[in-house]
């Protein structure tokens, strides 16, 4: 057993996709091939990484035996391990369906499209930018694939600035693989908005060290144990509100919608079901760890009000659109509002583990509901040639299996019964309620309702009309069953939240008892 | 795992597993469809059959899954879960066959046979659900798999009745939901409990316990049609006749019905609901729905309108009895969730095979339906005539025990109540009674569309399970002291709940 | 002051005016190179960091170094699609934010 516990999986997961990377990009015309193999091989060390987890505790790596501060240093906890199977899971499904979306036929051989609405821009045209945009998505996933898993497994401010700008530039190079001069606006400003938000945390790096001398996480919590120095708010205040804007938190959040809405499916899939969580979870480890001597409540509850705002104010903002890719992005503001809720909640000490594994949990659930929705809608869009609500109905209902997909989504994301969106509002309603921090109940039940106003929008499209159905273009079978799948995998975590807990629950920062209930 | 577990489950997997089928069948092989639909609710009847027997003998079954440390997935059956289950499953069995009559050519039968067999799994989950948490799943979903049933004739008119319909239901599990959640900060998972399961804390947090009621009941009344909250009942008429019937009879409706009987009997038990003061505001409301619905249900012409106003008021008699403090009235409260079921299903029935058969909608078009299709007239009369408490009829027995429930119970308003809402059932059904039997027919029907494979006076598909319901209505009035009918099992349980 | 101090100071500085530039300036290039400055102020800071004691601390100039590479290939990108975005808008200029409802 001593072999498999020592066996560097956590290199694995990363080194697999980086090596994918490269790999696509020499050879263009295999990449799609590349992905799907690495897709499928990084389970075993993900599983790898999650074996030794439950056997062994918390595992730490020094990469080529280079010990901190110069060489690299890995860690894996219960929260890096979930969040690497989550990448694993979202990020194999969306290479399927990606496999699909930017590898179809050539459309000239196939007479059934000839029907096809008119769209902005000529056959040929589109047919030569999706060659483009195949033989270019593939490195840059893989690469930012790599990214997110080294990110995080990251125990090092500075590794943790690198990543988040590897992170950053990938994502931003794949918006931009939409051609439409609207998405480059958006990949542009994306772009600007993310490296001032490496910046700032950059300068708050460059504050701790100066004040503390490390930028090991575990060791600036030892530091940060006695005295605070004056600088610590600062250096945190810098990083946090990089990391705000990278997650795009209300009222930070206006890069987002544009950019998620208008790059290709897949791509707005990962954006808003993985990328924004990398900083969410960044600032996870300067609140809870390494800062957690400095964080006041007043400043954690801040959080928690914003997080609020943007709950209430994405959500209306999704009930007034008229596209439904802009529905969706709308909704991923809304639903990282709620992601902030876990600030006070998990300070409160009735909260605890309680409202950190709510908040947890409604990364993973809102991780796969949300990369459903906008696959869906990639689908519906392929085959409607649009995204307006208002003439999508009968290709929603020429498309059972997107539509059912995207309901189920919806289910997670509303937080209906049985889903992993339920079980995760369940437990931040439970914190909340255990700790009567009445204010956050009253924000969370808004947001249900406005989120099944939201949804209401589009689930209502399968039954509008009596007419027979009009021919739709078709679009290749495995985005639509790879979809339904991921949708079914967001209902399945309403079930097996008892053992995804106990792993989180390994090395967590927030100890307490989880949900039980009832007074002592 | 044994048999005793698995039976619970596999009465679930019964309608689920035809759902997910008739999914993925194509919409061309109807024969097929039939084949599973009714397949599967033959055979949830025969396992539902099945676990009546043992519970009658003290035989215990249950199952469970942990989703979180103290939030479980728990199947437990007891005689209140018997006594809703064994209606379900009967009516399901007959709805279906109705559903297949009615529906015969219609496009998208597919999806309306998924989404009714996901219903009646919904339903079906709700009656054997042994904690709060299992029953809120089971209630949302089946405000979820009833959405597309209601919206299902794709009208501007139905999708509107739709969006009605799930603020109403989604607000409503909404509310239970943070009851729940409370409940459970409060005192740790609860579990149905003959008796009460919240004694524990019965002294400590009263005043929290009192909002707690007030929020289960708010939520629950949504389904349950309590008056204010009623509105998408009546809007919900736009469905196809199955899914009213369905919708009245079993499903929704008294899924809220139910939900407040388990509220009162196994969360919180008859004397602490009574300590808090719960129970006179629970009547209240009961009584004031109970003539509200009446009054409503007198101007309504359109006839399925005036089902809907009469199933608002009907079942609260079920709530009524719930709320007065005493084992007889207890016992009719309880038994109207059957005899209720049973009448309404056979009315609406009624009034769906005339839509379907003569296009009849409105009670002024009625006249002389009685001589062209004089079989669904005589159900249709039987059905009403047991709303209005016609001895020996079903809805007579509810009413008896009710009106002495209420004496024993020293609260002799209740019987004013009970009369004065007699007297406007009798005056909304029987002009219809009348128009049908003795009037001569205006003229021609509106479309005499007798639908194919008819032979009768209408297709054998919707006649029988009319007639079948129908017959129901009088066997259990008239044979209500016999083994193993509803006013039985009533008495079991509620003297169980007495102990 | 030390210089040391006198340096990181001027970091800082530096950095706030780039964020001025980021903000004020519309034209693309100007907002890139606005970053560009704002980066070599934290750079300067964390060289003024290394030289505080008798021994320059290798830390920070690691850190640098990185820095470098990430805001170099960061501009190159970032100049690439300013080139797009000009090419297919005609202005190097980030668009009007898109109302909701466009």
């Amino acid at each position: 057993m001593t072999d498999a516990a020592d066996t560097p999986f956590m290199v694995g997961v990363i080194a697999l996709p980086l090596a994918g990377a490269v790999a696509a990009f020499v050879w263009p015309r295999r990449a799609p091939a590349v992905g799907l193999c690495v897709a499928g091989l990084v389970w075993i060390p993900v599983l790898g990484m999650l074996i030794q987890l439950v056997s062994h505790g918390v595992q730490h790596h020094e990469l080529g035996g280079w010990a901190a501060p110069l060489g690299i240093a890995l860690r894996a906890d219960g929260l890096s391990v979930l969040l690497v199977l989550m990448v694993a899971l979202v990020g194999g499904t969306v290479s399927g369906y990606a496999a699909g979306y930017f590898g179809e036929v050539r459309r000239s051989t196939s007479p059934s499209f000839s029907s096809s609405p008119p769209g902005g821009d000529g056959e040929g045209s589109e047919d030569g930018g999706r060659a483009h945009a195949r033989a270019c998505f593939w490195p840059l996933w893989l690469f930012l694939w790599a990214a997110l898993n080294a990110l995080l497994l990251s125990r090092d401010l500075f590794n943790l600035y690198v990543t988040l700008e590897l992170l950053g530039l990938s994502a931003v190079a794949l918006v931009a693989l939409a051609d439409a001069p609207v998405a480059l606006g958006a990949a542009m400003r994306y772009l600007l908005v993310s490296l001032l938000g490496s910046l700032a945390f950059l300068l708050g790096v460059a504050l701790v060290y100066a004040a503390y001398g490390t930028l090991d996480l575990p060791l600036l919590k030892a530091a940060l144990g006695g005295p605070v120095a004056p600088v610590a708010p600062v250096a945190l205040g810098l990083m946090t509100a990089g990391l705000l804007m990278k997650t795009a938190l209300f009222p930070l959040h206006f890069w987002l919608p544009p950019a998620h809405a208008n790059a290709p499916a897949p791509v707005s899939a990962l954006l808003s079901a993985l990328v924004v969580k990398a900083s969410f979870y960044v600032l996870l480890r300067l609140w809870f760890e390494a800062f957690a001597g400095a964080a006041t409540g007043a400043a954690m509850d801040f959080l928690g009000v914003l997080g609020a705002a943007a709950v209430l104010w994405g959500s209306y903002q999704a009930l007034c659109q008229s596209r439904l890719k802009l529905l969706v992005a709308y909704s991923t503001v809304a639903q990282l509002g709620y992601l902030f809720l876990l600030f006070p909640l998990s300070g409160a000490a009735a909260g605890g583990f309680t409202a950190w594994a709510g908040g947890l949990y409604f990364v993973l659930a809102h991780a796969c509901a949300k990369a459903v929705m906008f696959l869906s809608a990639g689908s519906l869009m392929r085959a409607a040639g649009h995204d307006r609500l208002a003439g999508l109905g009968e290709t929603v209902r020429a498309m059972p299996v997107t539509a059912f997909a995207f309901a189920l989504a919806a289910v997670s994301i509303i937080g209906l019964p049985p889903s992993g969106g339920f079980i995760a509002k369940w437990l931040l309603l439970n914190a909340a309620l255990g700790d009567a921090q009445w204010w956050w109940v009253g924000v969370m039940a808004a947001g249900t309702g406005m989120a099944a106003a939201y949804a209401l929008r589009v689930l209502r499209l399968p039954f509008v009309g009596t007419a027979s159905l009009p021919p739709v273009r078709r679009v290749p079978r495995s985005m639509e069953w790879t979809t339904l799948g991921l949708a079914l995998a967001t209902l399945g975590l309403g079930f097996t939240a008892a053992p995804l807990l106990e792993w989180l629950r390994v090395g967590a920062p927030v100890g307490g008892p989880g949900l039980v209930g009832g007074q002592p | 795992m044994n048999f005793d577990s698995w039976v619970l489950v596999l009465i679930l997997l019964s309608s689920l597993v035809p759902a997910v089928v008739i999914f993925l069948l194509p919409e061309e092989s109807r024969r097929w469809r039939t084949a599973i639909n009714l397949g599967g609710a033959g055979m949830k009847l025969v396992l539902v059959g099945v676990v009546v027997w043992g519970v009658y003998h003290e035989h215990t079954y249950s199952v469970s899954l942990a989703l979180l440390p103290g939030l479980a997935l728990l199947l437990r059956v007891d005689a209140l879960s018997m006594l809703f289950a064994t209606l379900s499953a009967l009516l399901w069995f007959l709805t279906t066959v109705y559903a297949v009559g009615y529906l015969e050519g219609s496009p998208r039968r597919r999806r309306f046979f998924g989404f009714f067999s996901l219903c009646v799994t919904a339903t079906i989950g709700i009656a054997l659900s042994g904690n709060l948490v299992t029953f809120l799943i089971f209630y949302e979903l089946l405000t979820l798999s009833t959405y597309p049933l209601v919206v299902h004739r794709g009208t501007e008119k139905s999708l509107r009745a739709g969006g009605v319909y799930l603020a109403y239901t989604l607000g409503g599990g909404l509310t239970l939901t943070l009851a729940i959640a409370w409940l459970q900060a409060l005192a740790g998972p609860v579990n149905f409990t003959t008796g009460g399961a919240l004694h524990h804390i019965a002294d400590a947090h009263a005043p929290a316990l009192r909002w707690v009621f007030a929020l289960m009941i708010l939520g629950l009344g949504v389904k349950a049609a309590l008056v204010p909250l009623h509105g998408w009942l009546p809007q919900a008429m736009v469905a196809p006749a199955p899914v009213s019937a369905l919708l009245h009879a079993v499903a929704v409706v008294k899924a809220g019905a139910f939900g407040i009987v388990r509220v009162v009997y196994d969360v919180y038990g008859v004397k602490l609901a009574s300590q808090i003061g719960a129970m006179p505001w629970l009547a209240a409301a009961a009584a004031v729905t109970i003539l509200y619905g009446s009054l409503r249900a007198l101007s309504q012409d359109d006839l399925k309108k005036r089902l809907a106003f009469s199933t608002v008021s009907q079942v609260s008699y079920i709530v009524l009895g719930v709320a007065i403090f005493g084992p007889v009235a207890s016992v009719g409260g309880t038994v109207h969730l059957v005899h209720q079921g049973f009448m309404k299903i056979t009315l609406f029935f009624c009034a769906g095979s005339f839509a379907e058969t003569l296009g009849v909608h409105r009670v002024s078009e009625l006249d002389g339906v009685g001589r062209r299709m004089p079989w669904t007239m005589a159900a249709f009369t039987i059905g009403a005539l047991g709303m209005i408490g016609v001895p020996p009829l079903a809805g007579f027995i509810t009413k008896w025990y009710l009106g002495t429930g209420a004496w024993e119970a020293g609260q002799p308003w209740v019987i004013a109540v009970l009369a004065a809402s007699s007297l406007l059932n009798a005056a909304y059904f029987l002009p219809v009674i009348h128009a049908g039997w003795f009037k001569p027919p205006a003229g021609p029907w509106p479309t005499q569309h007798v639908p194919a494979g008819a032979r009768g006076e209408t297709h054998w598909m919707l006649l029988g399970p009319s007639l079948v319901t129908a017959a129901l209505v009088v066997v259990i009035g008239l044979l209500a002291n016999a083994p193993f009918t509803p006013l039985e099992w009533a008495r079991l349980l509620v003297a169980r709940e007495y102990e | 002051m030390t210089a040391p101090a006198l340096y990181a100071l001027a970091g800082i500085a530096l950095f706030g005016l780039g964020l001025h530039a980021l903000i004020a300036r519309a034209h693309l290039v100007a907002k890139i190179l606005a970053l560009n400055v704002m980066g070599a102020g934290v750079f300067m800071f964390l060289i003024a960091v290394a030289a505080r004691g008798e021994i320059p601390d290798p830390v920070p100039h690691a850190l640098v170094l990185t820095g470098i590479v990430v805001a170099v290939s960061a501009t190159a990108l970032a100049l690439a699609l300013a080139l797009r975005v000009r090419a297919a808008g005609g202005r190097a200029e980030l668009p009007e934010q898109e109302s909701p409802d466009a």
